[in-house]
């Protein structure tokens, strides 16, 4: 009887853990600015177990943060706040240069290299359920080049 | 009168074509990774300030092969990545980065003021120059390099969506290519190095 509680119990628990989304956040990173720049972008990996979105990210570093896609239609590069990032269960999404970032606006002081940029990102799962993933982004220089060797498809 | 007439224009015709065919020659000889712009009429100079205040004109380059880049420093992306290629093309170049000159040209001089482009184009290599200018004489560099570019607001404030192509002078000052923000460091470089080498100093 105890036995079956038990593995009620758990399954019970199981059951109310597939029910977060799960999300690992890989490689983050903010690229420096130089002083009175005012904005700069924080790139990562993001991957969620269920089909999520993320749909804000904020930082104690400015108010003012936005989640863009950036897009080349023939030579012209254009960016554009999105409302949300989809992330298919168990896909890599890559927040990189050339594709989506967080928008880092308005800032108010320098982003030096070395040191650690706080972001917390709000994901949402199918369900509406949500939650908040804290991020430590370190800093690298500005003119850090995300395509070793420059070669692209 | 008219055999006259005719026996020189017909000189005329065949030295205009043999020189044309020569030029041909030249030019289906080498090939570049870039656009070839070779001949173009437009963006045969621009008149804008350094950082420093100073006014600057194509001519102040002559004798380098110049790479001029539109872009504004509130862009996380195409901005550093194409100014970061341009460093490594440099470092690719050897000796002959000395001859290479690279300009970055802000769209947005509303906020990009002299000291912040003096300190972004630094970051990336100490010889790059920012130049801007007012409003009005952005708008007209802009029309004539044919670089598109627009202001668009965005959530809190604005970003701008601009032409990402790198446009290359040879050391005589002539517009020579347009490479694409998709190409590789080593292409550029490739490309440098036929227009530094192939035109004398």
């Amino acid at each position: 009887m105890q036995f079956t509680r038990l593995s009620i119990a758990l399954a019970a628990s199981l059951l109310a853990m597939s029910a977060q989304a799960q999300v690992t956040v890989k490689d983050a990173w903010v690229r420096a600015t130089v002083p009175q720049q005012k904005a700069t972008g924080a790139f990562m990996q993001i991957q969620a177990t269920q089909d999520s979105k993320l749909i804000s990210a904020s930082s104690p570093l400015t108010p003012h943060v936005e989640v863009h896609e950036m897009s080349m239609q023939g030579d012209v590069m254009k960016m554009r706040q999105v409302a949300d990032i989809a992330l298919p269960a168990g896909k890599t999404v890559e927040l990189k240069p050339g594709g989506y970032h967080v928008m880092l606006l308005d800032l108010k002081q320098q982003v030096k290299e070395g040191a650690s940029v706080p972001l917390t990102l709000v994901i949402e799962n199918k369900d509406g359920k949500r939650e908040s993933i804290e991020v430590k982004a370190p800093v690298r220089a500005l003119n850090t080049s995300s395509h070793a060797g420059g070669h692209k498809h | 009168m008219n055999a006259m007439f005719s026996r020189r224009s017909l000189l005329a015709a065949t030295a205009a074509s043999a020189l044309s065919l020569t030029a041909c020659d030249r030019k289906t000889r080498v090939t570049y990774k870039g656009i070839d712009l070779t001949g173009a009429t437009y963006a045969t100079d621009f008149q804008l300030t350094d950082p420093q205040g100073k006014e600057r004109r194509l001519a102040d380059f002559r004798g380098k092969a110049v790479l001029v880049f539109f872009g504004f420093t509130q862009c996380p992306d195409v901005c550093p990545t194409a100014l970061a290629r341009a460093a490594e093309v440099k470092r690719l170049l050897g000796a002959d980065g000395e001859r290479f000159q690279t300009l970055f040209i802000t769209i947005d001089p509303e906020r990009d003021t002299p000291e912040v482009l003096q300190a972004y184009t630094a970051a990336f290599d100490e010889s790059f120059i920012g130049l801007y200018g007012d409003l009005p004489r952005t708008q007209q560099t802009a029309n004539d390099f044919k670089v598109f570019y627009k202001k668009v607001p965005t959530g809190a404030s604005y970003t701008m969506d601009h032409s990402s192509l790198s446009y290359v002078y040879d050391p005589q000052g002539r517009l020579r290519l347009a490479l694409r923000h998709e190409q590789s460091p080593e292409d550029y470089a490739q490309d440098l190095r036929k227009l530094l080498q192939s035109t004398p100093t």
